[in-house]
C-alpha cells in the first residue's frame, strides 16, 4: 500500500458567478520516502494541491487515502490530528510565532499533540534544534535569526512530532542561493537518511534538480511525472499556445 | 495542549502588548472596584444599623396604639393605650424589665432671651432611663410623687445646653416651654447621633402627666407608645407574648377579635432597615455592574482586533495540529485572564477606597463608629463575576478565532 493514493481528486472553487477548476482530475500514488517536486507555472493548481495533500484543504471530489486513511471524509478536528501526526509543513515565508523563541516555536506540534511532558517537550525540541544545528540559537526570536536559520527552526518544528511527511511551500522562495542550497541539502539529507517522505513546491529549478521525482502540473493536471528532471524541464518549458 | 500552557501562552500574549491589555481591563477594574466599594459600604451600614438595635439594644419592644372597630369604620392609631396599660405591663409582666409611656409634645424651649425647637420633646414614665439603658450625667430623674403630682421638672440633652445655656450651669434653672416654667433636675449623658444621623441629645424629657395635662391639655390617660425593655434578647419573644396577653386581658379582646394595639420589638424594625440597605447596596451594585459590561464589551473588542491581528497566527497553529477548541480555548483563557486580572486590581482598588470611605465616614461624623467590612464571599463573587464576564465576552471572538480555514490565515497579510 502507498503512502499517498489520490483518486480522480478534483477541488472546483466556487465564486459564486464562475467555477474555477483548481484540480481537475489527479489519480496519482507516492510512496513512503520519495522526494518529490511539484512544479508548474502560477495557477497550475500545485498550491491546491499541496494543501490538499497537506489535510489543510478538502478536494471537493475523489478519494484521498493517506496511510490507508480516507482524508476526504474526515472533519476539521480528525484533520487538524493527521496534520500533528504525519505531516510537517514548511512555508515560504517561514510562519514562525515572532516574540516567541525558536525552542518554544519548534515546541509548538508537541503541545498540540498527545501529552508530552514539559520536560520532555523541551528535550525533543532541543534534539530537533540540535540536528538542523541551531542548538545554540534556542532561546533566539526569529527577528534575530538570518532567513536561512529561520527556515531551519522551520524544519525543526514540522519534524519534532516525527511525521512521515515533509511539505515544504516554496521553502526556498526568500532565500539567498547559498542558504537555499544548505536547505535543500538538508530536505536532502532527510530523505535519504530518515527515509522522511519529501513534498516540495517550488520554481526553483535548483531546488526541483534535486528532487527524486518531478510532477509538472498545467491547468489543474499533471502533464508530467518523471524521475528524469530534463523531461520535467521539458514538460515545463512548453508552451501549449505557442505549439499550436 | 494542557490548561497550564494555554494559560501561559495567554500571559505571553497580554505580555507582548501590555499598553493595550492595561487600557482594556479598565472597564474592568472600574466595575469590580466599584461594585467591591458599594458592597462594603451598604455592609458597614447594615452592620451599623444592626449594631445600633443591639446597643439600643436593651431589648427594646414598641406597643404601639392599634386599630379599633367602631361602627364598622377601622381606624389606626386610635387612643387605645393608656399609662395604667404601661404600668401594669412594667409591673405583671415577669419578662419585661421596665416599661415607660412616652407621650409626644413639640414647641418651643426659652431660657433668658435664648430660645430653640428640640427634635424630641416626650412626656415619659419614671422608668425611662432604665428601658433606654440611658444614662445620666448630672443631677437626677423625676420620681413617681413628680408623676402624681404632674411636676413641672425637666431632664434636657446636652444639645439644649449648648444652644440655650452657654455657659451657665443649667441645674436648677428654670426654664420655659411652651410658656410653661420648668425646673431643669437633670442632664443626660452624651449619645451622639444615631445612624440616621439625628442627634440623639436635641431631647427635653418630662414627667408624662404634666406633658399630658399641662402642656396638650389633654383629658384623655392615653399615650402614644409604651416603650418597654425585655429583661434579656433571649426573653424578647417571652415579653411580647406576655405583653400582649396581658393587654388582651385588660381591654376585653376575644380570642378571634383584632386587637387594638400591636406589639413590635426592635428587632422587626432592624431587620427592615437591614432590608432597606440591602436593597439600596443591591441597586447600586448593579448600577455599579453596568459599568463592569462596559469594561466586558472593551475586552470582546480588544478581542476581536487580536483576533484578526493574528490571524497568521491561528493559521501557523492549525497547519501544526490544532483544532478549532484550542484555539477557541486560547483566546477565550486570554479574556478570561484579562477580565480576572482586572477583576484583582479592581478588588484592590475596591478595597482601599471603601477603607477611604470608612475613615472619612468616621472623621465627618464622629461617633457613627462606622464598621469597615471587606468580605471574602464578595470578593469571591466579585472575581467570579469578572471570570464569566471574561468568558461572556471572550466567546465571540474566540468562536472566530476559531472557525477559521487554515489556508485563508496563513496566507492572510
Amino acid at each position: 500500500m502507498a503512502l499517498i493514493e489520490l483518486d480522480d481528486v478534483r477541488r472546483v472553487y466556487d465564486l459564486g458567478e464562475v467555477k474555477v477548476h483548481a484540480l481537475r482530475t489527479v489519480t496519482r500514488k507516492i510512496e513512503l520516502g520519495e522526494y518529490i517536486a511539484l512544479v508548474g507555472p502560477s495557477g497550475s493548481g500545485k498550491s491546491t494541491l499541496m494543501n490538499t495533500l497537506g489535510c489543510l484543504d478538502r478536494p471537493t471530489h475523489g478519494s484521498y487515502l493517506l496511510d490507508g486513511e480516507e482524508v476526504v471524509t474526515m472533519n476539521r478536528d480528525q484533520r487538524a490530528k493527521i496534520r500533528n501526526k504525519q505531516l510537517g509543513f514548511v512555508f515560504q515565508n517561514f510562519n514562525l510565532l515572532n516574540r516567541t523563541s525558536a525552542l518554544e516555536n519548534v515546541e509548538l506540534p508537541l503541545m498540540y499533540g498527545p501529552r508530552v511532558s514539559a520536560r520532555e517537550r523541551r528535550d525533543r525540541a532541543m534534539e530537533m534544534l540540535g540536528k538542523v544545528g541551531l542548538a545554540d540559537r534556542y532561546h533566539h526570536h526569529p527577528s534575530q535569526l538570518s532567513g536561512g536559520q529561520q527556515q531551519r527552526v522551520a524544519i525543526a518544528r514540522a519534524l519534532v512530532n516525527r511525521p512521515s511527511i515533509l511539505m515544504g511551500d516554496e521553502p526556498t522562495g526568500n532565500l539567498d542561493s547559498k542558504t537555499s542550497r544548505e536547505v535543500i541539502d538538508l530536505f536532502r539529507e532527510l530523505n535519504e537518511l530518515q527515509d522522511i517522505t519529501v513534498i516540495l513546491v517550488t520554481h526553483d529549478q535548483n531546488v526541483a534538480r534535486n528532487a527524486k521525482r518531478t510532477l509538472v502540473l498545467r491547468d489543474g493536471e499533471i502533464v508530467e511525472d518523471t524521475t528524469d528532471f530534463l523531461l520535467a524541464k521539458a514538460a515545463l518549458e512548453l508552451d501549449p499556445a505557442r505549439e499550436e | 495542549m494542557s490548561f497550564f500552557d494555554t494559560v501561559r501562552i495567554a500571559f505571553r500574549a497580554l505580555l507582548k502588548n501590555k499598553m493595550r491589555a492595561v487600557l482594556t481591563i479598565i472597564g474592568v477594574v472600574i466595575g469590580i472596584a466599584a461594585v467591591t466599594t458599594i458592597v462594603s459600604i451598604g455592609q458597614g451600614a447594615s452592620k451599623l444599623v444592626s449594631g445600633e438595635f443591639e446597643a439600643l439594644g436593651t431589648n427594646v419592644i414598641l406597643v404601639f396604639p392599634g386599630q379599633t372597630r367602631r361602627g364598622g369604620a377601622r381606624q389606626s392609631g386610635a387612643p387605645t393605650l393608656t399609662t395604667a396599660d404601661a404600668e401594669s405591663i412594667g409591673e405583671e409582666c415577669p419578662a419585661v424589665l421596665a416599661a415607660s409611656p412616652i407621650v409626644a409634645t413639640a414647641g418651643q424651649v426659652i431660657y433668658g432671651n435664648e430660645n430653640w425647637n428640640p427634635k424630641q420633646m416626650q412626656g415619659v414614665g419614671q422608668d425611662y432611663l432604665t428601658v433606654r439603658n440611658w444614662e445620666l450625667e448630672a443631677g437626677g430623674f423625676f420620681s413617681t410623687s413628680d408623676i402624681e403630682s404632674n411636676a413641672k421638672v425637666c431632664v434636657i440633652g446636652q444639645t439644649l445646653i449648648s444652644k440655650l445655656f452657654r455657659t451657665v450651669n443649667p441645674m436648677d434653672e428654670m426654664i420655659r416651654i411652651n410658656n410653661v416654667p420648668f425646673r431643669v433636675i437633670g442632664i443626660l449623658a452624651k449619645k451622639g447621633a444615631n445612624m440616621v444621623g439625628d442627634d440623639q441629645d436635641d431631647v427635653v424629657l418630662m414627667p408624662h402627666t404634666t406633658v399630658r395635662k399641662r402642656l396638650n391639655g389633654s383629658p384623655l390617660d392615653n399615650v402614644r407608645i409604651i416603650m418597654v425593655s425585655a429583661r434579656g434578647t433571649k426573653q424578647m419573644g417571652q415579653a411580647a407574648k406576655q405583653i400582649e396577653s396581658l393587654l388582651y386581658e385588660r381591654h376585653e379582646i376575644g380570642p378571634s377579635e383584632e386587637p387594638d394595639f400591636s406589639v413590635q420589638d426592635t428587632t422587626e424594625i432592624a431587620a427592615t432597615l437591614g432590608i432597606i440597605t440591602g436593597t439600596l447596596t443591591l441597586m447600586l451594585s448593579a448600577i455599579a455592574g453596568i459599568s463592569l459590561l462596559v469594561g466586558g464589551v472593551g475586552i470582546m473588542n480588544i478581542m476581536l482586533v487580536s483576533v484578526t491581528e493574528r490571524t497568521r497566527e491561528i493559521g501557523i497553529r492549525m497547519a501544526l495540529g490544532a483544532r478549532g477548541k484550542d484555539i477557541l480555548r486560547q483566546f477565550l483563557i486570554e479574556s478570561v485572564v484579562l477580565s480576572c486580572i482586572g477583576g484583582a486590581i479592581g478588588l484592590l482598588l475596591g478595597t482601599g477606597a471603601s477603607m477611604c470611605a470608612n475613615v472619612l465616614i468616621n472623621m465627618y461624623k464622629p461617633g457613627t463608629d462606622w464598621p469597615m467590612i471587606v468580605s471574602i464571599p464578595a470578593a469571591v463573587v466579585a472575581m467570579a463575576f469578572a471570570a464569566a464576564v471574561g468568558v461572556f465576552f471572550g466567546y465571540y471572538p474566540a468562536r472566530r478565532a476559531s472557525k477559521l480555514d487554515p489556508i485563508d490565515a496563513l496566507r492572510y497579510e
